[in-house]
């Protein structure tokens, strides 16, 4: 059974977003990385490009497949996981600490109110 | 639309297999993570379930020159207890499958044929059979293969046989019992290493997929999935039907010339290989490594020179040696070790090498 914390926002694509203040941090939840499973490479925008929500920002490589990540909300890129260019295998163990990916200034808060909360993305994963 | 199950679906189904769809068949990707998988079939042992594999029988007087006819490897050279490799081709030189012939008897064969083509090759092979002196038999569905792969493969399964396993040399086979099954215990494998394939009746699958997990705890075994075996296939540069062969790609063309006996009795196919090696190959599968960071895969278009020479048939980052490597059909002139070319991934340039095959070759 995935994990999916109910203090995050999550999208139907499986990004999760946790808001402090402004910021946005963003990854990929539990049910992504092991549906995934071995992830060997992370591509991740540089910092000070700007995400526009919805549309792709990255993409994520496991042995088997490559998966677009697509910005749960629009902002400026803060600050990158760096460490995942070495251990990009820290987004299976940890998807939701060690493997958190970008920050976002947002630009609009009001996107990330609008994001599926855990209830309902728990559900959406069992449809899906 | 519904798939195909092995014997064994109920198993993994229940268990952590994460369940793909794989030529019209529902199989396991993985059971835990490719990556460890690959490595427990490196250096240990691991378990896959083969049974959406095909099994032929060809048994009469005529079965050997049937499959000499058939097949583009020599036939005529196996011996009872003999497994042999071969192509099969259409009278164009396009690839109907890969296979493998087990001699049984003088007058009896085995053909093991991929699981998606088991339909086209029963019916290829039928429509050659008018006028001879044989029975062809599809006992894809009463037949479960199970191949136990890696180092400490023949200390598992010496565990649970009489049959002294160090008799049996690579691409050879004998029958025994496993776990007090009967089976056909063949020292074969797709993963490029030292390892078993034991064909066993249907419905003695699961016990013996179970036994064999229970007993080789101790060695480190792991059940694997297709992911894995895919992995390991291509670093030892095994082909997979519908990647580096197909109807369209001859064997001369995807590198296995030395299985392809131009110079045997007549065999489907013959006349359009000897004119293609005669002419001189314009294309052919090669080996690379990307220079950059990334993974190739299967459809990626290759270019050189400012022009597009051939595409990636298949590609991944190989857990044994860290680095992305793959195999790519490409225009003859770029085959050379050595030449440099791109591989577009997702609409960037990533520089390539082409490099000398197998990637990897186990030292044991």
């Amino acid at each position: 059974m995935s994990q999916v914390p109910e203090n995050l926002k999550y999208t139907k694509e499986h990004e999760w977003v946790r808001v402090e203040g402004n910021t946005a941090f963003i990854g990929i939840t539990d049910f992504a990385q092991d549906e995934l499973g071995d992830i060997v490479f992370v591509e991740l925008p540089e910092e000070g490009s700007l995400l526009i929500a919805e549309q792709t920002f990255g993409t994520v490589e496991s042995v088997k497949t490559v998966s677009d990540l697509f910005a749960p909300v629009s902002g400026k890129v803060i600050q990158v996981n760096a460490d995942l260019g070495e251990h990009p295998e820290k987004v299976n163990e940890q998807p939701y600490e060690a493997g958190w990916m970008v920050a976002v200034e947002m630009s609009d808060a009001a996107e990330a109110n609008a994001l599926l909360n855990a209830v309902e993305y728990q559900a959406h994963i069992v449809e899906s | 639309m519904t798939f195909k199950r092995t014997p064994l679906y109920p198993l993994y189904a229940q268990s952590s297999g994460k369940i793909v769809e794989f030529g019209g068949w529902d199989m396991p990707v993985q059971f835990s993570s490719i990556l460890k998988e690959h490595q427990a079939v490196r250096n240990a042992v691991g378990l896959f379930d083969a049974a959406h594999m095909g099994e032929f029988f060809v048994t009469g007087a005529d079965a050997s020159a049937f499959l000499q006819n058939m097949v583009t490897n020599d036939v005529s050279r196996l011996h009872p207890g003999e497994v042999l490799y071969s192509p099969m081709t259409y009278d164009d030189g396009g690839t109907v499958d890969d296979l493998l012939v087990y001699c049984l008897a003088a007058d009896q064969y085995q053909v093991v044929v991929n699981a998606s083509n088991i339909d086209k090759d029963f019916a290829w092979l039928k429509e050659h059979t008018k006028g001879k002196q044989l029975t062809l038999t599809d006992r894809s569905e009463q037949t479960a293969l199970l191949a136990v792969q890696g180092p400490s493969s023949q200390t598992l399964l010496q565990r649970l046989t009489d049959t002294d396993l160090s008799n049996i040399a690579y691409y050879h086979f004998t029958t025994g019992t496993v776990a007090g099954l009967p089976a056909l215990i063949s020292r074969t494998g797709y993963t490029g290493e030292d390892g078993f394939e034991l064909y066993v009746d249907a419905t003695a699958a699961p016990a013996l997929w179970e036994t064999l997990l229970n007993k080789g705890q101790d060695l480190g075994i792991l059940p694997c999935g297709l992911g894995a075996r895919d992995t390991l296939r291509l670093e030892a540069r095994l082909p997979l039907y519908g990647h580096e062969l197909s109807s369209e790609i001859t064997p001369l063309e995807a590198g296995l010339g030395i299985f392809v006996k131009l110079n045997k009795e007549s065999f489907v196919g013959q006349q359009a290989l000897a004119e293609q090696k005669a002419a001189g190959l314009q294309r052919k599968v090669v080996g690379f490594v990307l220079t950059q960071r990334g993974i190739p895969r299967p459809g990626y278009t290759v270019s050189a020179a400012g022009q597009v020479i051939g595409h990636v048939t298949s590609g991944t980052l190989s857990p044994t040696l860290n680095q992305p490597i793959g195999l790519a059909l490409v225009n003859a002139k770029f085959a050379a070790v050595g030449t440099p070319f791109t591989v577009d991934i997702r609409g960037k340039a990533i520089g390539a090498q082409v490099v000398k095959t197998p990637f990897y070759k186990r030292d044991h």
